[in-house]
């Protein structure tokens, strides 16, 4: 199907940038192997859908598709947490910052 | 060290006030008070020129940074100062400096550590009908949820804080959730408060529904990410 095609070409296009990344140093390589694992996994799954069938029965979950999904929304909503966090973080950072540039300028007046 | 003297400072957040912080200012000088403190958050106007013309301090943050920490920024300032007593005051022009003294009386010779400003006390401040019947309601409503502490006016920038308060209370809500954090550290501190009524003059709406939800999101990940 062609769906099957487009997902395997945007998987390994993953793949590739993965590793680019890697190589220009911004990617680390546990961060490297987690993504390459994802990737492949991702094409695993598109090009033999049947697999998610067994892994699904293993979990008790019916259908792959819906074993899928479940993880993804999990996975999602653990990615959504941290980032909110991590932007709180940044923001209280960002507002130490302004204070104390603001203060600095202040005294040294 | 830091020698602690009687020294008042009033503290005025300031976001884009060019047309009102002039007024503020003079108005306070008019009533006494010398140690102005204002605190531009930012402002892409000329908000800092016109309050240091006007004969204010001026702390200007290079970004904006929301309410709260603009009041946390000039509450560091007065401590390393040495100030005894801190009056929070916003820069738009609703409040009047005429409250400023009553309250202050109760901070420094009635045993008070906070005084809260509360519009709704008395009835010099017009307040819009959808503001008391709908917003301030559940303004105390959240207010109380998560400080358990039950008060007419939640979010009145009118307060005055004695130097005892003023370290207890670190504000880390950076945006318009200080009020409550405010009220919870008061709480948390054993601090001794009342409310204080002050006018109120409109002459903004202020805060829509979305600042109100906004204000309970950031309560809720403050709790989260403590």
């Amino acid at each position: 199907m062609l769906i099957q095609y487009l997902l395997v070409l945007i998987f390994l296009y993953g793949l590739f940038r993965s590793v680019a990344r890697f190589r220009k140093k911004e990617l680390s390589k546990t961060n490297l192997v987690v993504w390459i694992i994802l990737w492949l996994l991702g094409i695993l799954v598109v090009v033999i859908p049947n697999v998610t069938f067994y892994i699904a029965r293993v979990f008790g979950v019916g259908r792959g598709a819906d074993l899928v999904i479940y993880l993804s929304l999990a996975i999602l909503f653990l990615v959504v947490f941290r980032l909110v966090t991590k932007t709180e973080k940044l923001e209280r950072d960002i507002t130490k910052l302004s204070r104390n540039i603001a203060l600095e300028k202040i005294t040294k007046k | 060290m830091v020698t602690i003297v009687k020294m008042l400072f009033v503290i005025v957040p300031a976001h884009n006030e060019e047309k009102n912080i002039g007024r503020v200012i003079s108005g306070l000088f008019e009533h006494g008070y010398n140690n102005v403190v204002v605190v531009d958050d930012g402002s892409e106007d000329q908000t800092s020129e016109v309050a240091r013309y006007a004969g204010a301090r001026v702390i200007t943050h290079p970004v904006n940074r929301g309410q709260g920490a603009a009041l946390q920024t000039g509450q560091e300032y007065v401590l390393s100062q040495g100030g005894d007593v801190v009056v929070h005051f916003d820069g738009d022009g609703q409040f009047n400096p005429l409250d400023i003294a009553p309250a202050v009386e109760l901070v420094r010779n009635g045993g008070y550590d906070a005084v809260l400003g509360s519009k709704l006390l008395d009835n010099r401040s017009k307040i819009p009908w959808t503001k008391r019947r709908i917003i301030i309601p559940l303004a105390r409503f959240v207010n109380r949820l998560f400080t358990g502490v039950n008060l007419s006016d939640v979010h009145n920038g009118f307060r005055v804080l004695n130097r005892k308060a003023l370290e207890k209370i670190e504000i880390t809500n950076s945006g318009m959730a200080h009020n409550t954090e405010i009220v919870r550290k008061i709480k948390e501190h054993g601090l001794k408060f009342r409310e204080h009524p002050v006018e109120v003059t409109y002459n903004e709406y202020g805060l829509g529904p979305r600042g109100g939800l906004q204000i309970v999101f950031d309560l809720l990940i403050s709790k989260i990410t403590k």
